[in-house]
């Protein structure tokens, strides 16, 4: 296989690690929704932990999104 | 940068945006210490700040004006993030975290006006400051604890036979904390420009008829990256604080 293909393909699998941190954001939002719905005096409270949380299961993907940028450009 | 593409099928790069250019050549002992457009939205950065915070607090009214108000809010928002992160002995690293915090925001924020540079989209920035952060936090633990401060890496109440693995796993977990709070706010805030120099290449090249959901969704993404870039600032600063407290508290 060419050398500049077998980047590409690279590059797009690399883009994967996305994926998990679409479910991670969804599950985080999802559960904070459940839980400020059942106790909706608590939920301010629990604010910053779920934008805390929210930031870390997004980096965790662009973890990837930057293994792909680093093989798209650097090599 | 929204619309700063060329017309016609052949889309601009969107990675042109993150070029360091030289704007005064310089050179000292054979490295290259030019002054950049990366440097020059650090000094603009932090002029900004110093100019907010003198001006904001110059007359010191009991009842705070609108932009006092904004300085004390900014204050009160860091100083409590101290205060319930590290205790109320962490609120002598408070100027510090209070500097990053707003540093980071500046120069986030700055980086989303349009032909603006945003300095937090290289990784070497973003980096410095996370080894810089490492460090410092390490040797506040080695200065605190002695070297007492090595049994942070012992999990206590495990299996002996566990010991040796979970030591090894704890180290390495120390070790990638520069790594990732670097790499956090590096690709947040690359991955967001490129995408929004991407969907504005797409306004140009789908014209006066098109364009306009195209367009829709850059103003839509702009408010995203807005809170994208004050949430990686207020993340960096609140791991700061969480790092601090482990080096001050040892779990």
């Amino acid at each position: 296989m060419d050398a500049e293909a077998a980047k590409l393909i690279g590059a797009g699998l690399a883009s994967i690690a996305l994926v998990g941190a679409g479910v991670g954001i969804g599950i985080i939002f999802g559960n904070y929704l459940q839980g400020a719905l059942r106790n909706p005096s608590a939920a301010p409270t629990q604010f910053a932990n779920l934008l805390l949380g929210f930031a870390l299961a997004e980096a965790t993907g662009l973890f990837g999104l930057v293994v792909a940028l680093i093989i798209l450009f650097v090599f | 940068m929204p619309g700063a593409g060329e017309e016609g099928p052949h889309l601009p790069d969107p990675m042109h945006q993150f070029e360091i250019k030289r704007i005064f050549p310089f050179e000292v002992f054979g490295f290259d210490a030019s002054f950049t457009n990366s440097a020059l939205f650090m000094v603009i950065a932090a002029t900004i700040i110093t100019l907010f915070t003198l001006l904001a607090m110059r007359r010191g009214a009991l009842v705070p004006g609108r932009l006092q108000s904004m300085a004390e809010i900014s204050y009160e928002f860091v100083a409590s993030m101290v205060r319930d992160n590290v205790g109320t002995e962490g609120m002598k690293y408070f100027p510090f975290v209070f500097t990053l915090f707003m540093f980071v925001l500046a120069l986030n924020v700055l980086g989303l006006v349009p032909y603006s540079f945003t300095v937090t989209s290289h990784i070497i920035v973003t980096f410095a400051l996370a080894a810089f952060i490492f460090i410092g936090v390490t040797l506040i633990g080695f200065w605190k604890h002695g070297i007492k401060f090595l049994k942070f890496f012992v999990p206590s109440g495990v299996p002996f036979v566990l010991l040796p693995l979970l030591v090894v796993i704890e180290v390495i977990s120390y070790l990638t904390r520069p790594i990732s709070l670097s790499v956090r706010l590096f690709a947040n805030m690359m991955a967001g420009h490129t995408m929004l120099k991407v969907f504005g290449a797409f306004v140009v090249a789908m014209g006066l008829l098109g364009g306009w959901a195209a367009l829709a969704f850059m103003v839509a993404f702009t408010g995203l990256e807005l809170l994208v870039a004050f949430l990686q600032a207020y993340v960096f600063a609140i791991l700061t604080c969480i790092y601090l407290n482990d080096a001050l508290h040892m779990h």
